[in-house]
């Protein structure tokens, strides 16, 4: 009969025996059983990390990623959609490389299709609008006001294009004030001049 | 019990925190209870199972616990699974053995029989409990929050393990 001490020993010693076995994937069988349903991955950029969203429906946010902010942004999204949220970038494969493209210079629309829900109402409207601004040209807070159903409304549309959820795609740094200034933008005004700088073509 | 009702505004964790952080255990957990052979198959079957709940659960406290119990069913359930295949008849029986030996190949370190080839062979809760114990270092309190026990009960099933293990084993 074994002494319990050389026992404990044996099964302590025995448990360590595996410890660097890869972990096996369950993005493919949790996608195949429709339990995916946020799938999230980081995409460097000339401005800074990029975290990426996607819903069955289409990408449903990007967020400019300061150091400590991937988890408040995830946070977010597993209250504001589902807490089923998991790290799979090769669900992400198509925003990324058309991403990649734009910032390269050879892309100048998106294809991929994107989920709104995380917009509603007046906001939804003044993004949309945003969306149809032509690649390399700007607009106004007031034109978008406008287009939105609400001409006296800039301030609100200012609002509005801050909260955007899906900046770059959604081109809110394509919205300048009237006067020509550049206005605010929600990932910092200098990020707003690099990405109207790749779409003049310029070289970053 | 009122207090069990959930806030509505209970706000869960990205699923993926709780991969990150137990995921790795989980899979030790399995190694260990079912053995190198079924560890990924229930290691998948967990996990899509805490997935398909996920958004249901009343309580974000102790998910640790939580996913671990989940485990422990799985391994309930392929031990299950594999008393209901049929019984090679006679004949047929050598090559079953071949083919369960080289599960044992595989389950052996370093030519040695692997001791948790015994653990496995414990009745479930002794199985468990020593699991815990032994690949986590596992207090008796946190053996009996994920298996639904009291302490007392986690004691006594850590207790019986270790005695049959230390007829059955030598070392």
């Amino acid at each position: 009969m074994t002494d319990i001490e050389t026992l404990e020993r044996a099964l302590r010693a025995a448990a360590q025996a595996h410890d660097d076995a890869a972990l096996p994937d369950l993005i493919g069988p949790a996608d195949d059983r429709r339990l995916l349903d946020l799938a999230y991955a980081t995409l460097d950029s000339p401005v800074g990390t990029l975290l990426l969203a996607v819903t069955a429906r289409g990408l449903v946010r990007i967020a400019y990623l300061g150091p400590e902010d991937e988890q408040s942004v995830l946070d977010e999204l597993a209250t504001a959609i589902s807490p089923r949220v998991l790290a799979a970038p090769r669900k992400l494969d198509s925003p990324r490389r058309e991403l990649d493209e734009y910032f390269a210079g050879t892309r100048r629309r998106f294809e991929f299709p994107l989920d709104w829900r995380l917009t509603r109402g007046f906001g939804r409207r003044v993004l949309q609008a945003t969306a149809r601004i032509p690649y390399g040209t700007v607009s106004t807070y007031k034109q978008m006001a406008g287009e939105a159903g609400s001409p006296r409304g800039s301030r609100a549309a200012g609002n509005a294009l801050g909260a955007n959820p899906l900046p770059i795609v959604v081109p809110c740094h394509r919205v300048v004030h009237a006067d020509g200034g550049l206005g605010g933008y929600t990932g910092g005004v200098e990020r707003k001049k690099v990405l109207l700088a790749v779409e003049r073509g310029d070289r970053l | 019990m009122a207090s069990d009702r959930v806030p509505s505004t209970m706000k869960l964790p990205p699923f993926q925190a709780l991969l990150d952080a137990h995921g790795r255990d989980v899979h030790r957990f399995l190694l260990a209870t079912v053995g190198p052979g079924a560890a990924d198959d229930c290691y998948q079957e967990t996990w899509l199972a805490a997935l398909r709940a996920y958004p249901r659960l009343r309580h974000a406290t102790n998910l640790r616990a939580w996913i671990l119990t989940i485990a422990h069913r799985k391994t309930i359930d392929h031990f299950r699974a594999r008393r209901r295949q049929p019984m090679p008849v006679e004949g047929f029986a050598e090559r079953a053995v071949l083919r369960d030996g080289a599960l044992a190949e595989a389950e052996t370190v370093n030519g040695r029989s692997d001791l948790w080839e015994h653990v496995r062979a414990l009745p479930p809760k002794q199985r468990t409990a020593v699991a815990l114990r032994y690949v986590f270092d596992a207090g008796y309190a946190d053996i009996a929050a994920t298996m639904d026990t009291t302490e007392e009960a986690a004691r006594r099933n850590v207790h019986e393990g270790l005695k049959r293990l230390r007829t059955e084993y030598t070392p």
